[in-house]
């Protein structure tokens, strides 16, 4: 599903920092740990796409992303990627059902609104989908995110410290929340993060 | 989703942004819409009501006065010309028609003029009901005062001394009585109520009148009013009812002069045969004779001229809170894209490219352009209503309400791509937009 060789990435300042090659199934998931500043958030921007790197290379879903143009790029990683950000991102101005149904709508149109309310329901929005998104709680927040971040069932999911804001109880939620949904997708997981807690529910783990 | 509903919902996320650029917007196209309509529709207006006549000869005083009154009928006339004077004038070899035009008095505000019909002919003016006038106090009345005042064939009325609504005495003893009414012509002759010389003299002819006495106190005091225009030849009553208060005749009153039987008008007039008369004619009739001549179309002209400078003054003010306006768009945007940095960096992550993001901005820009243009259209417009309230009730003039005119489009061209310009310059962030970063920064 993922695999990356040699992948090395320059800083502006020069800083070099190369990374561990890892190779993932499909349907795996596979946690990446380390600790604040070792450059986990910058392994998965690698990952996405979303930098350029030094040397090396990633192939997702047998796309190796160094071969892609610009444009290509963006239409691969709005089609088969979805994204859980450390901060919460959304549009602002849309309300909750309409920001899913943005996210459906790029890079293949779609208006699936039965996914929509079904999504929603699993992950206790329903009853907030014509809410403005700035009335939701820190939470339902979170749940909205996770939402934005499967809704158009990816292949991948690249979560980035998904937990790290929650409580023990909150975080065992959400992880038994994202395991379950990559499951019923058929996507799978990669999750960074420095909480040792999230350890134990994946077999996959390798340290950074 | 379309973009095209993500940037609505953007513009209008920020209420208070938008209130001021569309306020900014829709102030400067308002302003120009309603000035360029409100000039040219007078410049319409009066190029079409002085059309007929290439000269006005009257009692001498301002020419734009005289042809105020006489050929626009807004301004009270200068005064009056002894009829037997200007008729020589009527056998010049330049002249092709010379229409005698006499009038001072009004119903209901509108004005009731004494002409031959040569005078309804030299507008084209055809009758949709009736006849014409034969007779003394035979009426045909525009299209404009039969709707409003609801004239029928056969309807009489009783006429009303001096040339305002309000206030003048009443001559009824002699009733008018509705034969015609006209087709609408867009000219000023929709506001008259036209009937022969003769009517106006009979009606004015105190000589004969058994309330020769009463009428006449009546006429000077009622129109103490009316001000300003003194008339050299001003007239008083021949019965020695001299004006106490030194008012010179002003309203254009026809009753006959001291001397009985010399017919008065107040002006005549002059369409020309030969250019040649334009040259010469008036020249002649200001050095010798009593009389003034002025010519409506050099009148109009300076008219305008002196209204071109207030249009040009507005229209800068316009334009340069148009610039001000595109400003404010710029700077809104600015912020705003500034703002969104990270919801731009989320969508390029939904697999939106630069160039979709740049659509999005301008998309925004030119729903707020256009929102503003239209909002400011409408208000010119309502503008352009609300002075046609004023100058029909004032003036017997009313403006139209018209649909958008080619440089009114332009116009809109113009503001979009001012708002493009602005949005452009000010979404450059977009291109060089780090998404990896914009996404993790805190």
């Amino acid at each position: 599903m993922v695999n990356t060789s040699n992948l090395a990435y320059a800083y502006e300042n020069g800083t070099e920092l190369a990374f561990p090659d890892i190779g993932l199934t499909p349907g795996k998931h596979l946690l990446v740990i380390g600790a604040s500043g070792v450059g986990k958030t910058t392994f998965l921007h690698l990952m996405a796409g979303l930098l350029p790197p030094l040397k090396g290379t990633v192939s997702i879903n047998g796309t190796d992303l160094n071969l892609l143009t610009r444009r290509e790029m963006d239409k691969f990683r709005g089609e088969n990627i979805g994204f859980i950000f450390q901060q919460y991102h959304f549009i602002k101005s849309l309300n909750v059902s309409d920001n899913l149904r943005l996210r459906q709508s790029f890079p293949i149109n779609s208006n699936d609104k039965k996914r929509r309310q079904e999504l929603a329901k699993r992950l206790g929005l329903a009853n907030h989908l014509h809410k403005n998104v700035t009335a939701l709680s820190q939470g339902q927040r979170q749940r909205l995110c996770i939402a934005l971040g499967l809704i158009h069932r990816p292949k991948i999911i690249f979560a980035d410290e998904p937990t790290s804001n929650l409580d023990d109880t909150n975080s065992e939620k959400v992880i038994e929340l994202l395991k379950e949904e990559a499951k019923i997708c058929k996507s799978s997981l990669l999750i960074i993060t420095h909480d040792q807690r999230v350890k134990s529910h994946f077999q996959n783990h390798i340290m950074l | 989703m379309k973009l095209g509903y993500l940037a609505f919902k953007n513009m209008v996320s920020k209420p208070l942004n938008l209130l001021l650029s569309l306020l900014l917007l829709s102030l400067s196209v308002s302003l120009v819409t309603f000035v360029l309509q409100l000039s040219q529709q007078l410049g319409g207006q009066l190029s079409k009501n002085i059309a007929p006549f290439d000269m006005v000869v009257g009692a001498k005083g301002s020419p734009l006065q005289l042809v105020l009154s006489s050929v626009l009928h807004v301004d009270v006339p200068t005064g009056n010309i002894k009829l037997e004077e200007a008729s020589k004038l009527q056998k010049h070899p330049f002249v092709q028609t010379a229409v005698p035009v006499s009038y001072g008095d009004n119903y209901k505000g509108f004005r009731i003029l004494g002409t031959p019909p040569e005078y309804i002919d030299q507008y084209n003016a055809q009758l949709s009901k009736g006849t014409l006038y034969n007779m003394p106090f035979e009426v045909v009345a525009g299209s404009s005062v039969a709707q409003r005042l609801g004239l029928q064939l056969g309807d009489s009325f009783i006429s009303s001394h001096g040339l305002a609504a309000s206030g003048g005495e009443t001559h009824k003893e002699h009733p008018f009585i509705v034969k015609g009414i006209l087709e609408p012509t867009g000219a000023v002759v929709d506001q008259l109520l036209i009937t022969n010389l003769e009517s106006i003299w009979e009606a004015h002819d105190h000589g004969e009148d058994e309330h020769h006495d009463e009428d006449g106190h009546h006429e000077e005091d009622e129109h103490h009013d009316e001000d300003g225009h003194h008339d050299e030849d001003g007239h008083h009553d021949e019965d020695g009812h001299h004006d106490e208060d030194g008012h010179h005749d002003e309203d254009g009153h026809h009753e006959e002069d001291g001397h009985h039987g010399e017919k008065e008008i107040t002006s005549l007039l002059i369409k020309f045969k030969s250019p040649l008369g334009m040259v010469q004619l008036p020249r002649f009739i200001n050095e010798n004779t009593s009389m003034q001549a002025a010519l409506p179309g050099f009148e109009v002209q300076r008219l305008m001229g002196l209204l071109g400078s207030g249009v040009k003054t507005v229209n800068g003010v316009a334009l340069a809170i148009l610039l001000v306006s595109a400003l404010s768009i710029f700077i809104s945007l600015l912020k705003t894209i500034r703002e969104r940095r990270q919801e731009l960096a989320l969508l390029r992550t939904y697999g939106l490219r630069t160039g979709q993001l740049l659509g999005l901005a301008l998309l925004e820009g030119v729903f707020l352009a256009f929102i503003g243009f239209v909002l400011g259209w409408l208000l010119g417009r309502l503008g352009i209503w609300g002075v046609s309230q004023y100058t029909q009730a004032s003036y017997g003039y009313a403006l139209q309400i018209k649909s958008p005119e080619l440089l009114e489009i332009f116009l809109l061209g113009l503001i979009l791509v001012l708002a493009m310009i602005a949005t452009l310059l000010a979404s450059r962030s977009i291109f060089n937009l780090n998404v990896a970063k914009t996404l993790s920064d805190v």
